[in-house]
Formats: structure tokens, sequence, C-alpha cells
């Protein structure tokens, strides 16, 4: 049995973020496990493969012979290769792992799923399952990153509404030196922003503060926690825990926060296609990471996120869990993915950034 | 079937009561079930289809007109009112006013006739499985856009179905309770009510055999009914008892003089040396022996009449036959030839309800009494006035002493029996069928010289059966 890669998650981030292969649309291939299987399970998913890759491996561990194809997609296009393998009837994908929970709602919705149950998926909680076709598997906060060396202590905006403060002043240092996901671009970051829209007024009037202060959206995790810990950004808002948390190990330059009148919780959510050609190692990788062997090693890729858990550590981590917001899975998402509701708040976007 | 029919009438109440019980449940639980399933689906059905009503209202609502366009930004209240059924995919569909869709699924398409859109809901499918369907239509009447905005929102049916079989289910819970309880109380009922047997069974076996009194009555009304007819009968068997008893003693007592009498002339012949006088006590001897014959005779006929009174049927009697009978049998020619008899009866029939054997006993008796006491010639009969039929023997004579009459008359009145005399037997077995059969021993003087016996009845009408 050959491994390929042997990496540690850590180092695997390192090298990752250090040579800025950044998570983009086209599609990159790992396989695991041996080179002549008896059986291939074909996993597509948005996480990325370096992150992902040592949690597929512990599992490997318990299935000889197994052969695991790993396919890293954007969400966007997973989301439509996915549906469209779906009306087709073509066998595609036997597991799809993906962030952009909303669209995998529709999937579901749309009849693309199979339907499994077993003990641990019953012990998922209400909000992490829906129809028994669809699972959460990780928890994500969205957090604030800031520069630590030139956000002073004082500055560090605890809350959504420490930050308007910070960006109200018309001479403030801030301006133009907020960063945020380009929602139109990443699937992401349009979830995060359609779950803030619901969450609390606070959006709208930090939208237009946003838009006020000349704010920055770009794309992707990285590129946006990097320009922060290089000084460009001084503050990014909405960005995923997980990728910052892994970043920080390696780079002490940024600080993170989560926002303690909320903090929206990201479960990247587990599908096995209706078409799928093994879906009983599928099931099985699903009990593998609804187990407590698998819990561990996602939470080793920080996918759980220590931050929601641990009381010491980072500064402004220990977060009443009330104010803990999960994007639970519900068909209520769907309103996130209708054309038109798309459309109009796009269009609310776009006014706020009238772009670059 | 019969054999069955057979098999229960015979079976214990218990077994009976546990039949009705098994039915009733059985049928019962199986008519519950059904209508508890139809009232938990039609239920589920309105309670989830206000849901999609309130789901399309509110999208309905929530469209506007920008530049002549609708604008939707769909309500997440909607959906999350959808998702209170949270197992349901949702399927949705914006109609414009050229029919175009605006947003949602293609897939989703309106019934043709509009009679399938009743009260604005169809049934539908979605993705394959079974779906029902809202419309809620708005009418748009802007300068730059006019026409109906339809809005179709539908779910599938599990949370209907689970919500249906969850009511059917806890009616049935509902059923089986109470069906125990009517077990457990049929059970106690059934005891409760063999109970007041098993007391009376117990109560007749612990009895004295020679005890004859009645029962205690104070039992439930329904198994009072059986208790009187067993006391019924108990007190019917205590008088033929009684009877028995007085019959064995009067005749003891009667038998007792005679033969005592007949013994001492029997001891007088022996000792007798003179012929004469031995010829003498033969006569005597012979007189008493006919006279004994005669007391036999009677207290047979009186344990006749003492049997049939309480155990004969009675039936439609011409007391004409009866004297006719008597008088044709002809006794009263071979023993008092000297006498004159003559039958007086007329050409209509005087009916009674009574037992002819018991009748002709108690005339033969009365006629007795005439020829031995009474002067020729004697007349036997019977007459109908109005509604009383007798049967009489009437003789020349002028009776008893008005004294002895009275104290006859009194002593039948009070019931007691005569001890005293053959005379008095005779006439205590004419009381004694008189009495059987409702009707009274009259005795009275008719004219200055003549003295009748008659049996009083209540007459049959004429034609009744």
């Amino acid at each position: 049995m050959k491994l390929v890669p042997v990496l540690k998650c850590l180092a695997a981030l390192a090298v990752l973020f250090t040579t800025g292969r950044a998570v983009s649309a086209q599609e990159l291939v790992e396989v695991f496990g041996p080179q002549t299987p008896n059986r291939v399970l074909v996993l597509r998913s948005t996480t990325d493969i370096a992150i992902f890759g040592p949690v597929v491996e512990s599992f490997l561990r318990t299935r000889p012979g197994l052969q695991v194809r790993y396919e890293q997609w954007g969400s966007n296009e997973l989301y439509r290769l996915t549906r469209r393998e779906c009306r087709d009837g073509v066998a595609g994908a036997d597991i799809v792992i993906s962030s952009g929970v909303h669209q995998m709602v529709q999937l579901v919705n749309e009849a693309c799923a199979a339907s499994y149950r077993s003990r641990l998926t019953e012990q998922l909680p209400e909000a992490l399952r829906w129809r028994d076709e669809l699972w959460g598997i990780t928890r994500e906060p969205a957090v604030i990153v800031y520069n630590r060396q030139l956000v002073p202590v004082e500055d560090i905006p605890q809350t959504r509404f420490d930050l308007l403060d910070l960006l109200r002043p018309s001479g403030t240092p801030y301006a133009g030196r907020v960063a945020t996901y380009d929602i139109e671009q990443s699937g992401l970051g349009y979830l995060f922003a359609f779950a803030d829209a619901q969450e609390a007024t606070t959006f709208g009037a930090l939208q237009e503060s946003f838009g006020r202060s000349q704010a920055i959206s770009t794309c992707c995790s990285v590129d946006i926690i990097r320009g922060v810990a290089e000084g460009r950004y001084l503050i990014a808002y909405n960005v995923l825990g997980s990728y910052a948390q892994g970043y920080q190990l390696n780079d002490d330059r940024i600080g993170i926060v989560l926002p303690s009148d909320y903090t929206l919780v990201l479960s990247r959510t587990f599908m096995i296609p209706k078409q799928a050609q093994n879906q009983a190692e599928a099931a099985a990788f699903l009990d593998y990471l609804l187990s407590s062997e698998g819990t561990l090693a996602l939470r080793t890729a920080l996918l759980i996120s220590p931050l929601l858990e641990t009381e010491e550590g980072n500064e402004g981590e220990a977060l009443s869990s009330t104010a803990l917001r999960p994007i639970g899975l519900s068909p209520a998402l769907m309103v996130a993915l209708d054309a038109l509701t798309r459309e109009t708040f796009l269009r609310r976007w776009r006014s706020t950034f009238p772009g670059p | 079937m019969t054999d069955l029919i057979r098999r229960l009438a015979s079976s214990s109440l218990t077994a009976r009561v546990a039949f009705g019980i098994a039915f009733l449940l059985i049928s019962g639980g199986v008519i519950v079930s059904i209508a508890a399933f139809a009232y938990g689906r039609e239920a589920a059905r309105s309670a989830y289809d206000r849901l999609l009503l309130g789901a399309a209202t509110g999208i309905a609502s929530s469209i506007t007109v920008q530049d002549g366009r609708p604008v939707i930004e769909l309500p997440v209240s909607a959906f999350e009112l959808l998702a209170l059924a949270p197992d349901d995919r949702i399927g949705y569909r914006i109609i414009g006013v050229e029919g175009e869709t605006l947003t949602g699924y293609d897939e989703i398409t309106l019934p043709t006739g509009r009679r399938d859109i009743r009260g604005g809901f169809f049934d539908g499918a979605f993705f394959g499985e079974q779906a029902r369907f809202a419309v809620v239509s708005r009418r748009f009447a802007e300068r730059t856009l006019n026409g109906t905005v339809k809005v179709v929102v539908g779910q599938t049916l599990r949370a209907r179905n689970e919500m249906a079989y969850d009511i059917t289910r806890k009616a049935l819970y509902v059923l089986a309770a109470s069906g125990l309880a009517m077990v457990l109380l049929s059970v106690v009922v059934v005891r409760s009510v063999l109970q007041p047997l098993e007391r009376i069974a117990g109560g007749l076996t612990a009895r004295d055999p020679h005890d004859l009194t009645p029962l205690d009555t104070s039992v439930p009304r329904e198994t009072a009914v059986m208790i009187n007819a067993l006391n019924g009968f108990m007190a019917r068997l205590d008088r033929q008892m009684n009877s028995m008893r007085h019959l064995i003693s009067d005749t003891a007592h009667q038998l007792r003089t005679p033969v005592a009498a007949l013994r001492a002339q029997a001891e007088l012949f022996t000792d007798e040396p003179e012929l004469a006088r031995k010829e003498k006590i033969v006569e005597r001897i012979q007189a008493r022996t006919a006279s004994l014959g005669r007391l036999l005779d009677q207290l047979l006929s009186q344990a006749l009449v003492i049997h049939r009174g309480d155990s004969a049927r009675r039936e439609r009697v011409d007391l004409r036959d009866i004297a006719l009978d008597v008088f044709e049998e002809g006794d009263h020619a071979v023993l008092n030839p000297e006498f004159d008899v003559i039958l007086d009866i007329g050409e209509d029939p005087v009916e009674v309800l009574a037992d002819a054997q018991s009748l002709k006993e108690a005339l033969k008796n009365l006629l007795n009494n005439a020829l031995r006491y009474g002067r020729s010639p004697v007349r036997i009969g019977a007459s109908l006035e109005g509604e009383r039929a007798s049967i009489w023997v009437e003789d020349a004579g002028g009776g008893p002493v008005d004294g002895v009459l009275a104290e006859l008359g009194s002593r039948f009145n009070k019931g007691a029996r005569s001890r005293q005399s053959s005379s008095g037997l005779g006439l205590a077995i004419a009381h004694s069928v008189a009495h059987s059969f409702d009707g009274e021993l009259l005795l009275e003087k008719t004219t200055s010289n003549s003295f009748r016996a008659a049996l009083v009845f209540a007459a049959l009408p004429e034609g009744r059966t």
C-alpha cells in the first residue's frame, strides 16, 4: 500500500499557503490508497486536498484494498456538475462534500441524493441532517481576522458594531483596508452574506459602511488572509475560521476574533449521489467521519474548529454558545439559490462595491 | 352452524360475554382504525395545506414591480414555514403575466382543467415523489404591468403521512386502553351477576331436606323470577305433604273405632254360648263391616281428591255428564233399593273448568249422604243459574237439625276438616273438591221438606274454549 502524499496536515497547509496555490475552480485530482485496488471510491469536494487528505488517509487505514480518488472542485462548478449528472442519470462521484450548503440542499431537494440511516447519523442534531440524505460533518466559524502589528489592541473589533464604529469616522485609517469575500465569485462568501442578512439588520449597515470606506471585495480565503498578514489589509471580515487558524499556526502576524454578537458556523455537507456506484463504501466513509476516530481526524485538520470549544488560546475566542449560529440544513436555504432572489441580492451588493 | 349455536347455548355465561366483547372489540377496532386513519389524513391535509397556502401567500405578497418587471425576493419566512415539515422537499414556481416562469422549477405544471385545482390546491408529483401544491394568484394593475402573477408552492407528503399515522396510532392506543377497561369491567360484572346464583345454590344445598319454607326473595330482580317459581313449587309440595299427613292421621283415626268395635263383637261372639244371640252378633258384625267398607271408600276418594286437587289439569266438564255417570253407575240401587233416585238434568250444557274424576267422587259422597240420612225420593241433577253452574243432590228429608247445619257450614268455611263422622267425611270431600276448583259447597233447605247439597262453580261462558 502506498500512501500519496504522506504529509502532515499542518505541513501541507504551510506548503499551500506559502506557495500561493489558491483554491480555484479547476479540478485537482489526487489518488489515495493502493494502486491496484479492488474498490474505488470517487470523492468530490470543495475542501483543499492538503487539508482533507489526512482524514481520507486515516479512513483508508481501516479499509484495506480501497482506493479513494479525490477530486477538488470549486463549489459552483461542483454544484453544476453534480446537478447535470443527476438530471442526466450519469454516474459520477460516490461522495460529494461541499461548503456550498445551499447548493447541496438544492440538490437534495431535487432528489439527487441517496438516503442512508445509521446509529451515527441519527445522533447528529436535527440542524445537521436533512431527510437522511444530507449531513453536516464539520464545524467552521466565520471569523474576523486582523493584523496584530498594525491594529492597536483597543481597535480590535469584538463585534460587528465595533467594526462599524471603526469605519464610521471620515478620516479613518481603515478606509480601503478592510477586505471581505467577493460574493459573486465565491459561493461560500455569498452563503455567509446571505446568512448575515437573515441573521441581523446589522448587515445592511455594515454593507453600506463597507461601501463608504471603499472596502475591498476579493476572492478566496487564502488571498484575503495572506493580505492581512502582509499588511495589505488591516481587517478581513467573514473569513472561514479553519483556514485562518491553519494559517495562524505558521504565521502569527494575524489575530482571529469570533464576533461575540453572533458567529456563523458552517458545516460542510456530505451527500451520496443517487447514481453513486459504490454507495456502501460511501456510507462507510460517512459513518467513519461521524465516529470518534473520524471526528478526531477532522479536529486535527481543524475542520471541526477548536476555536468553538476552548476557553484559552487566542484572545476573543471564548464565546457564549448562544452567540453561535449554525447554518442549519433546511429547505429555507433554497431561497439563497433562487435566481431572482440572488439577482436582487447581488444587485444591492454591486451598488455597494462598484468594482475595481 | 347449528352445532355451534348448541355449543354456545350450553357454554358458560363468561364465555358468552367474552365472545360478545371480543366481537365488539374486533369489529369496533376495525371501524375505529379506519375512521381514525381517515380523520388523521384529513387533519394532516388541512393542517399542511394551510402551511402551503401561508407560504404561497407570503411569496405572492413579496412580489413588487420595478421598471415594468416583477421583482421577487423570496421571503425566507415562507420557506421556514414550509420547513415546519422538516423532511419534505419543496417545489415552487412563480409564473408571470405571459405564462413564463419567472423563477423556480419549470418541472411543476399547473393542471389544465380548472376543476383539478380545488380550492387553490392540487395534487401532483415533484421529482418522482407525490406532492401537494397550492396556487395563489396576485393581480397587478400597474401602468407598466397588468395581469396575474401566479405563485405555486408545493411540498412532498412525508410529514402529512407521518401525522396521519401518528393520529391513527394514538387513536388505537386509546382504543386498546378502553378495550382493556371493557374486558376488566365485564369480568367484574359477570362475577357480580353470578354471585346471587351461587348464593342461592349454596343456600339450597345447606337446607334441611324437610324445610320447605320460602327462600329469601331479596335478590336482584332478574333472579327473583326464578326464586318465586321455586318458592311456588315448594309451596305446592308443602301443601301436598300437609294433605298427606292429614289424610294419614284422619284415616288412622277413622279406622281405629270401627276396627276396635269389630274386634269387640268378635270377642263377644266367641264368648257367647247362646246360638240365637250369636246370630245377632253376626248381624252386627256384618253391619259394622259394611259401614267400614263405606268408610274405606270415602277415605280413598278423599285421598284421590286431595291428590288431584293440586295436580290434575282443569278441563271443560259438562256437569250433566257427571250427574248422569253417577246415576248410571247405580250403586244406590244395589245398596239402598228402598230409595227412589231420580235424575234431573236439562237440555242445555252446564260447563265448568274442573276435573271430572274429582267432581264424580264429590257427587257420589253427597249421594251417599242423602241415601243414609235423607228420605226418598232423592234427586240428582245439574243446573245453570245465571253465571253460576251447580251440581246437586236433593232429598225429601228435612236435613240435619239447624244447629248441626250451622256448625257444619262454619266448620267448612274455616277450612277445617271433619273428623267427626262419615257424613262429615263425605262433606269434607265435597268441600275440598269445591275449594280446589274455586267453587263452594252449599247446604240448604230449599223447602220445608227438601234438603239440597250443591257444588257451585263459576259457569264457563258458552262457546268459549
